[in-house]
């Protein structure tokens, strides 16, 4: 999230789309019915089916899954055509009006295309040169921008052209929403803009989960820019993450694209040596530019005294990938499948269920030679060489399950999705022989450090060498340390006033140095380990604190915990003030110039350096991660600039409205096993008519491994269901209760049909079309049992991230 | 009542149905689950699908489409704790207590598993556990307010767990006041049907519904009453039986004594 979860009540308008907080994010509506209770605040929920978070809905809003772009397209073209967007925040801190070149094309001139798409073996699937994706720029080299927002080839001017065919029209024709519901919706978020009202946006899997999946996120993003909702009190960006600690994992780079700090991982090709990293992945200007300080840093922290300024400080030791995409979650499974993985190594994590069509991802489970489950519970994963059907003779795959401790059971930190770094005591032991995960991966690092101090085969060094001093018996205090960062030495500022002593634990990033001095595993959490005050004037790590001072009376809690980066509660806040620094309106004020002390003040943290004044050089530049400062309504993604409407692989129908391209054309299409039992199959509209989503309940976890086998929320929600309109029900002769069959081109499964009235079904392209949905935790372990919706969903993902399409897909349902 | 009368508002346009108050009632209270009731989806989110010894609270989901559109409406059940409880009223070993303040209790030890109370509480909600089919043995068991929280200043554990603002507690005129409020703002922005149920049904219930659709529409009797034959075997019958037993057993003492005085009389003569 930009912003942060208490932050919700300070919102006029919150519009959910592709979230269901009220069941995945219960806590959430403390803070929603605040909103509602203390400002009259209105919630809006975008959703194909009538959810429990759309029963506290003012309005809502059924679009089609998959549409998600048609239906912010729509609100964009109304947006500007009603001149609603807040207009001084778009001029001066986002690049509209920043000219293109004149070469740069779109999908209204290309029919569907950018300019620059390449497409060698002509299957209507590429990637796309970037080099007409770019500003126009003056002898100097800088961006030239027009304020008045006139000139054709300015982004403004660009975007409305762009979206100037998705009319209310077209966008209810593909969406199936009625066009007085989406008037209705576009003029209730479209109220945001005005400068003394803050709109937010939250949203989850419903956005990202498809193959537009990231475009969707931008989307919203550009939304928010428009009505001026970013870096304000009760506006944002807000991701609800999923996992209880997935925003910790990002945070330390588990991705395949990243290390720690969403710092890149180096490529072979192009970042062979240190140099080279550094020489291309760090741009001139905005806060990247310290990205050499931030990667050596993390090197002396894994690698010590080992990593020294002659030997590029061990960046020889630090793996490098070819692309990563290679090693996201679709292709990992397809190269486990095809053989090519000798072992698996799975903490906490239950793929037999969670995986996309998952009876081939189990079949690829089953290749390898061995795996090892660090669990909790014997899931199906655990158990995958006995599942029903399964002769365990059959499975060559040796299975290791290490009994785990549970979230209760080890002390440590956890990150909420508002950055939100709490530590946690541990209170309970535990049972039997499990040890927590930590303990279990100091256990293998110290004994891999023994087998290859005996052993050293051709390149031991990135093991031998790793520094890993946290006791036999893993002391995390000592790596929350490593990762907070300390001074090896002391750390002077060019006038030779120390910043940082030798050996202190630093309370900022902003003394990071390149020259091996700091050590830092983690550069965004610099400074949550080190002794804060909890507003009371005791002091601790900051991270453990539970201070409840608020000044200012936003829900920031300055005192409580510490939100990366530096303690920033809401970031990008320079957008709070409007170009001379004066708050856009008083009772929306966040953080304001102080012409007196010649500083930023306020009820946060700036996101800004801290004297530098409006009218200093940069001094309107509030987004200081990007090369000018400004906010990208125009930012370049795998597949374009602006986003734009392609179908889910699997559509229902048979043309795109807004061109004729139907889908995502940089996105990969497995064909493994095609036409076989087993493979990834693709299904038309002919054979599988009806669209079908998947999603989560309140009352079970994932993919059950935490839930499954916990008696009392078994009994509130014991098997597998799917939820389809009395229309569709009446159609294929279902009643309420009875067992249905699911079929996909992928498989099939059994459930009870739930028949509602919260599913209608949706008019789309003049036809009726269905749409199902159905909960993803079942498995045939554990208490709470259920076929795998899994099994039916397709095997391919996002144009960027390659994020798995769960929630878009065709099907057919008949009484069992 | 000696003591100020305590209550519970349950605002049910708050309620988004998570089934916290469900399950934190189940763990307070120690009690069973699906390894005990055993629930399949029969086509609801609704499980267990009624209250029981061991199910204190659940969560009845009603689609309802009324004038104003499609609602989906939610209703925590559980015992009203009535201000003229039948229950109590019916129970013939006074296992069922109403205590100063208006919670209404289950001494488990007192409860002889007779079922009166199951039969005459005008929201059918205390549930009797057969624990022994050979001897009969059961015992009833419902929502007692968390007594052991509320007797030492705690909130009860539905109201604690609730994260959507939909639960309070407190003294009862006060979440009359607040129920009020609610209705009065909900009407206001379009719910014509608004209402806050239970302010004198029952001789008041401790437990208050801010509804957003008239009460038929959740399931909920209008006007409820408890049977005339509660009070007709509380008031009339059972005074009446004493005085009947006790007058039997005079009759058959006078009996004997008269008898024997006749047959010593013929002796004599």
């Amino acid at each position: 999230m930009t912003n942060h979860w208490v932050d919700l009540k300070n919102a006029d308008v919150i519009m959910m789309n592709g979230s269901n907080a009220a069941e995945n994010h219960p806590a959430a509506m403390t803070w929603i019915s605040k909103a509602k209770d203390e400002r009259g605040a209105k919630l809006m929920v975008v959703d194909p089916r009538f959810t429990r978070s759309a029963s506290q809905a003012d309005l809502y809003v059924p679009i089609r899954s998959g549409t998600d772009i048609a239906f912010y397209g729509g609100m964009m073209k109304y947006i500007i055509d009603n001149n609603l967007y807040h207009r001084e925040y778009v001029v001066h801190y986002t690049n509209a009006a920043t000219l293109l070149v004149p070469e740069f094309k779109g999908p209204a001139e290309l029919d569907g295309l950018f300019s620059g798409f390449i497409d060698e073996d002509k299957d209507g699937f590429g990637t796309y040169d970037r080099g007409t994706w770019k500003y126009q720029t003056d002898a100097a080299g800088n961006a030239v921008r027009d304020e008045t927002l006139k000139n054709p080839h300015c982004v403004f001017q660009v975007l409305k052209r762009h979206y100037a065919r998705y009319t209310l029209e077209k966008v209810s024709r593909i969406t199936g929403c009625p066009q007085d519901k989406l008037e209705a919706a576009y003029k209730l978020y479209a109220s945001t803009g005005a400068p003394n009202k803050t709109g937010t946006i939250l949203y989850a899997m419903g956005q990202t989960q498809h193959t537009v999946g990231s475009q969707n996120v931008r989307a919203l993003s550009m939304v928010q820019l428009l009505l001026g909702n970013l870096g304000r009190q009760g506006g944002g960006v807000n991701a609800l993450r999923g996992e209880s600690n997935v925003q910790g994992s990002t945070d330390q780079g588990v991705l395949a694209h990243l290390v720690t700090g969403y710092l890149g991982i180096p490529r072979a090709a192009q970042n062979p040596t240190l140099a080279a990293y550094i020489e291309k992945e760090t741009p001139k200007t905005g806060y990247w530019s310290n990205k050499p300080k931030f990667l050596v840093s993390m090197l002396k922290a894994w690698w010590g005294d080992h990593a020294t300024p002659e030997n590029q400080f061990a960046y020889d030791y630090l793996p490098k990938v070819e692309n990563p995409a290679h090693h996201y979650w679709i292709s990992l499974f397809e190269d486990m499948y095809a053989g090519k993985i000798q072992g698996l190594w799975i903490m906490g994590q239950n793929p037999a269920v969670s995986g996309p069509n998952s009876r081939l991802e189990r079949e690829a489970l089953k290749k390898l030679k061995w795996m090892v489950v660090q669990e909790i519970f014997d899931t199906e994963t655990c158990s995958l060489w006995r599942a029903p059907g399964v002769k365990p003779a059959d499975v060559q795959t040796e299975v290791f399950i290490l009994p785990a401790g549970d979230a209760m059971e080890k002390q440590g930190s956890i990150v909420t999705s508002g950055r939100l770094i709490q530590w946690r005591p541990k209170v309970a032991e535990p049972p039997g022989e499990a040890v927590p995960d930590d303990q279990i991966l100091n256990l293998v690092a110290l004994k891999l450090k023994e087998l290859y101090a005996s052993d050293p085969g051709p390149f031991p060094y990135p093991i031998l060498h790793l520094k890993w001093d946290y006791g036999k018996e893993i002391d995390i205090e000592k790596v929350a340390q490593e990762m907070n960062g300390y001074a090896l030495d002391d750390v002077k500022d060019p006038k030779g006033e120390i910043l940082a002593k030798k050996g202190e634990l630093l309370k900022g990033f902003g003394v990071l140095q390149d020259n091996g001095t700091t050590v830092c595993g983690t550069w965004i959490y610099a400074g949550y380990f080190a002794l804060a005050d909890d507003g009371t004037g005791r002091m601790m790590p900051a991270t453990k604190r539970r201070g409840q001072k608020d000044p200012g009376g936003l829900g920031m809690y300055p005192y409580w915990a510490f939100a990366w980066p530096a303690n920033r509660r809401i970031i990008y806040n320079r957008c709070s003030a409007d170009p001379n620094g004066k708050p856009w309106s008083e009772d929306k004020k966040l953080i304001w110039w102080d012409e007196a002390q010649k500083k930023w003040v306020g009820y946060d943290v700036p996101d800004f350096v801290a004297t530098k004044a409006p009218t200093d050089p940069g001094g309107k530049d509030p987004f200081i991660m990007h090369s000018d400062g400004k906010g990208g309504l125009f930012a370049p993604l795998n597949e374009g600039p602006f986003p734009e409407h392609y179908e889910p692989v699997e559509s229902p129908v048979e043309k795109n409205p807004f061109s004729s391209r139907m889908h995502n054309p940089v996105i990969k299409i497995w064909k493994t096993d095609a036409g076989k039992s087993i493979g990834d199959n693709w299904g038309t509209p002919k054979e599988f008519p009806i669209v079908a989503t998947t999603y989560r309940v309140v009352e079970q976890w994932q993919a059950g491994g935490m839930s499954r086998w916990l008696d009392w929320l078994t009994e509130c929600q014991p098997g597998m269901f799917v939820e389809m309109s009395k229309e569709l029900a009446k159609e294929k002769g279902i009643q309420n209760g009875d067992r249905v069959k699911i079929r996909s081109a992928r498989g099939e499964i059994q459930a009870v049909a739930l028949v509602t009235g919260r599913f209608k079904p949706f008019q789309v392209e003049g036809k009726t079309v269905h749409q199902i949905g159905m909960p993803w935790h079942y498995g045939w372990e554990g208490l709470a049992r259920g076929d795998v919706a899994n099994d039916i969903t397709p095997h391919v993902g996002d144009g960027n991230t390659t994020i798995p399409e769960y929630k878009a897909f065709l099907v057919d349902v008949k009484k069992a | 009542m000696a003591m100020v009368r305590k209550a519970m508002l349950i605002d049910e346009s708050r309620c988004t149905a998570c089934r916290g108050c469900q399950v934190a009632c189940k763990q307070w209270n120690d009690l069973e689950g699906w390894g005990y009731s055993r629930t399949t989806n029969r086509g609801s989110y609704e499980n267990p699908p009624q209250l029981s010894p061991q199910t204190w609270t659940r969560i009845k989901f009603t689609e309802y489409e009324g004038a104003d559109g499609f609602r989906w409406l939610f209703l925590k059940e559980g015992c009203m704790h009535c201000g003229d409880p039948a229950c109590v009223r019916s129970c013939p070993t006074a296992a069922l207590k109403q205590q100063p303040d208006g919670r209404v209790t289950v001494q488990p030890d007192l409860c002889n598993g007779c079922g009166y109370c199951t039969q005459f509480c005008p929201f059918h909600v205390p549930r009797l556990e057969v624990s022994n089919l050979l001897t009969g043995r059961a015992k009833v068991s419902k929502c007692n307010f968390c007594q052991d929280r509320t007797d030492n200043n705690l909130i009860p554990a539905c109201v604690k767990t609730c994260p959507a603002q939909a639960l309070f507690w407190g003294d009862r005129d006060k979440m009359i006041g607040a129920g009020k409020k609610r209705v009065q703002a909900l009407q206001a922005t379009g719910f014509k049907n608004a209402s806050l149920y239970g302010e004198n049904l029952v001789g008041g219930l401790g437990r208050l519904y801010v509804l957003i659709e008239k009460p038929e529409a959740y399931g909920l009797p209008a006007h409820p009453q408890y049977p005339f034959l509660t009070s007709l075997w509380q008031d009339i019958v059972q005074p009446l039986g004493k005085v009947a037993m006790g007058g039997s057993i005079l009759a058959v003492l006078a009996a004997w004594f008269i008898i024997r005085r006749n047959i010593k009389m013929e002796e004599v003569e």
